[in-house]
């Protein structure tokens, strides 16, 4: 089977695994799969075979809308110059410094 | 009868029944494995790999198991790598060549199903090493079943080359399905001691799963009253398994104390 009919039949997916309960997921990689329920078997079988999570997200990688290079200007670079953005100049009670 | 007679027959009972469950699972397991580097895809190459492993761990186990009850020195090799095919017990189906796709998925959707509903059943086994075993692979059984019934559903109601084809795999392997539940007086024997279990009592559920994914795979279920093979417990195989076992044993033979370092 050729790459490009392999392209035509199986779209690729993006899959996100979850290390544990109550943490993000995250994303672990992508791979090609006829239909749902079947990239979320072969998610398993790629990218959670070694206890690597508890949840596994797959979805189909043309949904996904991502920020171009040419967005790295008028997207992140405003935040450098602006420092009352960033919080640094409180300091932390020492009681909540404690806790952490 | 003595004690000592009895205690010999229990042992020389559990232990033909665990190298009959050990021996399907490496026969399968080696010829899933002649996918490895030739599947479908490189995400299918992968799952059938994983099922490949899975099936060998678990006869790796069981055959531990069973040097163990022999008390003979040998070892889970011994059992792989050392008994000729009249030796050997699996399921006539088990060693059929791996044929394309579907047949391979055919096979594997036949075979979980039916190990699925008897894991289920001997995880209650009156032996806590046997039954522990038997708890642990069960999750890999009923992923097993998962992958292949979803395989099933897609070949069969696929394009009309992959429902031709899976069809025809079944159609070829419905006379090796009666072997499944092939039982005699090592089973009835073990029942009787609560180790193993009568797999008549689920027959008619794994024909129900049988039949209901085929036919929502819009496949046509083959004729159960049909030539079924037999055999195959008492060491009696197709050409294939030699063949087969020829290719498996002949480095392990021609180097009988290698070892992995």
């Amino acid at each position: 089977m050729s790459e490009e009919k392999n392209k035509d039949n199986w779209p690729l997916w993006e899959v996100f695994t979850q290390p544990k309960s109550g943490k993000p997921h995250e994303h672990a990689g992508s791979l090609h799969a006829p239909d749902k329920e079947m990239a979320l078997q072969n998610a398993r079988d790629t990218y959670a075979r070694r206890n690597e999570g508890v949840s596994i997200w797959v979805v189909e990688s043309k949904y996904i809308t991502a920020s171009t290079p040419e967005d790295m200007g008028p997207f992140f670079d405003p935040a450098n110059d602006k420092p009352y953005r960033h919080p640094q100049f409180y300091s932390v009670p020492r009681a909540v410094k404690k806790r952490s | 009868m003595s004690t000592a007679t009895k205690e010999l027959i229990k042992k020389d009972a559990f232990l033909t029944y665990l190298l009959r469950l050990a021996d399907d699972r490496l026969i399968l397991g080696q010829r899933n494995a002649e996918w490895c580097g030739h599947g479908p895809q490189l995400e299918e190459d992968l799952a059938l790999a994983n099922i490949s492993l899975d099936l060998i761990g678990h006869a790796t186990a069981l055959y531990e198991y069973a040097a163990k009850i022999e008390d003979e020195g040998h070892d889970e090799d011994y059992f792989a790598f050392f008994r000729d095919d009249r030796d050997f017990t699996n399921l006539q189906l088990c060693e059929l060549p791996k044929g394309d796709f579907g047949f391979t998925i055919a096979r594997q959707f036949l075979f979980s199903a039916f190990s699925y509903f008897q894991y289920e059943r001997l995880k209650e086994a009156k032996d806590e090493q046997f039954a522990g075993m038997i708890n642990k692979h069960l999750k890999e059984i009923k992923y097993h079943l998962r992958h292949s019934r979803e395989w099933v559903l897609r070949l069969g109601d696929g394009t009309e080359e992959s429902h031709n084809r899976i069809q025809e795999s079944f159609d070829e392997l419905w006379m090796y399905i009666d072997e499944l539940f092939y039982m005699d007086e090592i089973d009835e024997f073990l029942i009787d001691k609560g180790i193993a279990i009568d797999s008549s009592e689920f027959k008619d559920e794994w024909k129900k799963l049988v039949e209901e994914t085929l036919t929502e795979a819009t496949l046509t279920v083959p004729d159960w009253d049909q030539f079924m093979m037999t055999g195959s417990r008492k060491g009696i195989h197709t050409e294939h398994l030699g063949h087969m076992l020829a290719q498996m044993q002949f480095l392990r033979r021609s180097h009988p104390d290698a070892e992995w370092k």
